[in-house]
């Protein structure tokens, strides 16, 4: 149906792609941040970003080439035959209006197509009944940030439903939301495609995600479609090599073995490589594979195409290693005990925390699960000194964390890991300072001594020594968490906090982030309070895990006990929603 | 993950942010050489000027407005009859000095006072902008007058009246900048660590504020050359019988009829240094936003493009 080419300055950013979707059938399109599936996608609208150009390439919707077209008629199309729902609805909402102006502008817009006579009002109610909104004037006459996230989505998807398009074309629409919210989406745009009979491109970096909703599935990967074909058949007999290393990497609630991560990172557009742009990373590589790029097609017998010469290859299992990591049990424990005993903490009159106990053992990694505004992030900012107005009681080894004016001593002791790798390390601090700089500031360390230590730090977390002089912005999204996992454990650290250190992150790096976390914690027996909303993500690396729910422990356990029994209503429901490869495949397939 | 290697090493190329690399770049574009050209012209000529000069410039040597060509004087006599030529290229250092000193003092003040507002917030940010506002009401010049018209001709009032109307305003631009700064985790590591305010605002944000900082100390520069050659025009600069630019064309504007060059030679070399400082400072915002490096935006474009929204931030 497509082949799109978007170049610019003559760099290709996506090539050669050729795909064709059905009316009423869903096909994912997967890869990870800079594989050029957005390009891709919005390439289907005709639309390119600034600085990027359509250079060729035909979009055939009925045989009519969309690409081809005056402006003009294109915008007659878009928005009526052609929808698009964008990732994140809070800023693709106009703030300034009203729910009822947004949605009913489509309509205006393409009335005169539609039917001149159309009650634009009584259609609102409809899609607004398909997309289960409440078609209350509360909810139209609200302004977008009176909705919560899953709202706001669901009149995102109700606008691109409401002239009755043809081709509907998602960008990741459930990223940020919470798993629950995610699943009725999901639920919601799989019944209306099938229902209306629209074909829909379904656009996301989140494998599990994309097994609960398609009917095909291709996986990009530098610009390229590398391999293509109904979703069970890429799950379970993936053909690519990179596939395959994305779906050991991909977390699961469901899976014992251990996240295998993929080394390097996918070239940048104008650095791909001539042949397979895979084969630097690829651990099936042939000269051949360097020299020559291979077509899309059916090989070996199965269903699916694919890009690759080895495809028909057997690969080696590599023997998995048992998921749970076990305590190592004579390591070198100086402490890093922790208890925390009815804590109550308040963001001014918002009461966030509500009588949270709970107990660390030393060098024990307990996961921290729960929603967007369960106040786990409030929990870590309590341990580590941040969040300053909390009552109860909080004991390291003993010893009482003061809320305000820490000691010395406690401020070295716990450390923090923030979040997003891109905004903790300061872009003016190359490597070798940012890493030092702690360990200035605790340690009374000669010159020499600093940079043998910081030198001993950047080889642990896998750096390379030349890292030492670069800054921030020289390195991966990946690299640049090894740096502040490095700069948190320099200083010898008894307790570590992990905030969501891997939502940031593309699941083949999040797998060899979680992979140096685990062992780091196991060799040094350092204590760890593991925060996380992914529960698949938690199972790597935890050994007990707590569930927060509104500021309330619901739920501690270890980790099998609560995967397998839980306990709470609560935590039953969310580990139901948690997006399940097996389970998805075997519905869909 | 983002954008890779390729990519990576060229915007490391461009070091965006780093002071040299800044003016580094902003040299290599034709609004930054041109800006670059006039200030060091004259630049040159205040500063060589004194040690070249063929006359002293208080020295009475000719009929008062002789026209060029007399007794040899390249731009002739000026109202007391000394030569203008040599009280042209002795009377820019004063100016350029001054200027100088003054930029400093007002870009230090008012980056200082902008980050402790935008990093303390509460009652410091309070009183510090409340400060700037009451300063921002009054005009520089009638604010700069005022003070050299009570206190007296010091050149060193001069600086320090010229800094005092500068730093409401950096302290403004600074804070605005530093707010945003003050709000990412590696500031929030810092604060973990222990780190005393001075510590956090010099070693983690400090850093982060060059770019702006660097255009602003531009942008003064041309503001204190104005503002201080009309305050020497107005007799609140060096005092005669010293030779100085701005009062060079007070002093001579009576003969403006017989011999123009004294009034006009002043007045071309102040307008071409304060255009010349003010292109330059132009040049280096626009590096600094990627405006005149074809290659700036080009990045900016595939950076947007290969760095996909999406993977996280949930």
């Amino acid at each position: 149906m497509c082949v799109a080419a978007a170049r610019r300055a003559g760099t290709p950013v996506v090539e050669g792609i050729n795909l064709e979707i059905a009316p009423g059938k869903v096909l994912g399109i997967v890869g990870e941040s800079g594989s050029g599936k957005t390009t891709f996608a919005l390439s289907l609208l005709g639309y390119a970003k600034r600085g990027l150009r359509i250079a060729a390439g035909e979009v055939l919707l009925d045989n009519v080439d969309l690409l081809s077209l005056p402006a003009g008629r294109l915008r007659e199309i878009r928005g009526l035959r052609v929808t698009y729902v964008p990732q994140d609805p809070a800023s693709a909402l106009n703030p300034s209006q009203r729910i009822r102006t947004q949605m009913r502008e489509p309509l205006e817009v393409h009335r005169s197509q539609l039917d001149p006579d159309l009650d634009i009002d009584a259609r609102l109610a409809e899609v607004c009944a398909a997309a289960n909104l409440p078609t209350t004037d509360k909810i139209l006459d609200a302004y977008p940030h009176q909705l919560s996230g899953g709202q706001q989505q669901r009149v995102a998807i109700a606008m691109a439903f409401a002239c009755g398009p043809e081709l509907i074309v998602l960008d990741e629409p459930t990223t940020g939301l919470d798993v629950t919210t995610q699943r009725h989406i999901l639920e919601t745009i799989r019944r209306l495609t099938s229902e209306n009979d629209v074909a829909a491109v379904y656009v996301s970096h989140d494998l599990p995600v994309v097994a609960q909703i398609a009917d095909d599935v291709a996986v990009m990967y530098a610009g390229r479609v590398i391999e293509v074909g109904p979703i069970k058949a890429v799950m379970t007999a993936p053909a690519h090599p990179y596939t395959r290393a994305l779906l050991r990497a991909a977390p699961t609630p469901e899976r014992t073995s251990a996240l295998v991560g993929i080394d390097g990172s996918p070239p940048s557009p104008g650095q791909w490589p001539v042949g397979c742009a895979f084969a630097p990373r690829c651990p099936l590589a042939v000269s051949e594979c360097r020299s020559e790029l291979p077509d899309l097609k059916v090989r070996g017998g199965r269903t699916q195409r694919v890009r690759c010469i080895r495809s028909t290859v057997a690969v080696r299992e590599e023997p998995r290693r048992a998921i749970v990591a076990p305590l190592a049990p004579d390591a070198p424990v100086a402490g890093g005990e922790l208890a925390i005993e009815g804590l109550d903490a308040h963001y001014g009159a918002f009461h966030v925390l509500r009588d949270v106990s709970l107990q660390v053992a030393r060098g024990e990694c307990v996961g921290v699960v729960g929603e967007s505004g369960s106040g786990k992030t409030t929990l870590a900012r309590c341990v580590v000194g941040m969040h300053r107005t909390w009552t109860g009681r909080m004991l390291l080894d003993g010893k009482p964390l003061a809320s305000r004016g820490r000691e010395f001593e406690h401020r070295r002791k716990v450390q923090y890991i923030f979040q997003n790798p891109y905004t903790s390390l300061n872009p003016r601090h190359t490597v070798g300072e940012s890493l030092a700089a702690p360990l200035r500031h605790f340690e009374d360390v000669d010159r020499a001594e600093c940079a043998g230590r910081v030198r001993a730090m950047l080889e642990r977390v896998a750096l390379r020594a030349d890292f030492v002089d670069r800054y921030p912005d020289q390195l991966s999204g990946g690299e640049r968490q090894r740096v502040a996992i490095g700069r948190a454990l320099i200083v010898e650290p008894e307790f570590v906090i992990c905030d969501e250190v891997t939502s940031a992150l593309d699941v083949s790096v999040q797998a060899v982030i979680i992979e140096l976390l685990r062992q780091m914690q196991a060799e040094r027996a350092i204590s760890m309070l593991f925060i996380t909303h992914n529960i698949a993500v938690m199972r790597s690396i935890a050994q007990r895990v707590v569930v927060l729910n509104e500021g309330r422990l619901v739920e501690n356990g270890t980790v099998d006990q609560v995967m397998t029994k839980p306990r709470d209503p609560y935590t039953v429901r969310l580990l139901a929603d948690v997006p399940k490869m097996s389970e998805a495949v075997n519905e869909n397939g | 993950m983002v954008a890779a290697s390729a990519l990576r090493s060229r915007l490391a190329r461009r070091r965006q942010g780093r002071p040299a690399g800044i003016v580094r770049n902003a040299l290599r574009s034709p609004r930054g050489r041109a800006g670059a050209l006039l200030i060091v012209l004259v630049a040159a000529i205040a500063t060589i000027g004194p040690f070249v000069a063929p006359h002293s410039p208080t020295e009475l040597i000719t009929t008062p407005y002789a026209p060029p060509g007399t007794d040899g004087l390249v731009l002739g006599g000026d109202g007391l009859g000394r030569d203008a030529f040599s009280r042209v290229l002795c009377g820019g250092w004063a100016l350029l000095l001054l200027a100088l000193a003054a930029t400093a003092l007002g870009v230090v003040a008012g980056a200082l006072a902008g980050m402790v507002a935008a990093y303390r917030q509460g009652w410091p940010d309070s009183v510090i902008m409340r400060t700037t506002d009451v300063f921002l009401s009054v005009p520089a010049l009638v604010f700069g007058l005022l003070l050299v018209s009570i206190v007296g001709p010091y050149l060193w009032l001069v600086v320090f009246a010229v800094a005092l109307t500068h730093a409401p305003q950096v302290a403004r631009v600074i804070r605005a900048a530093a707010i945003e700064i003050a709000e990412r985790d590696y500031v929030k590591a810092a604060e973990l660590r222990g780190y005393s305010s001075w510590n956090v605002i010099t070693r983690e944000i400090l850093p982060n504020l060059t770019t702006p900082l660097l255009v602003e100390a531009g942008l003064r520069l041309s503001y204190s050359i104005i503002i201080i050659s009309g305050l020497s025009y107005l007799g609140f600069g060096q005092q005669p019988p010293a030779a100085d630019w701005g009062q060079m064309i007070n002093e001579n504007r009576l003969g403006l009829g017989t011999n123009p060059w004294p009034v006009f030679v002043p007045c071309v070399l102040i307008a071409l240094l304060a255009i010349g400082t003010n292109t330059f400072a132009d040049a280096i915002a626009r590096v600094s936003l990627g405006i005149d490096r074809g290659e700036a935006t080009v990045l900016r474009a595939t950076a947007a493009s290969a760095i996909e929204p999406g993977v996280g931030d949930g």
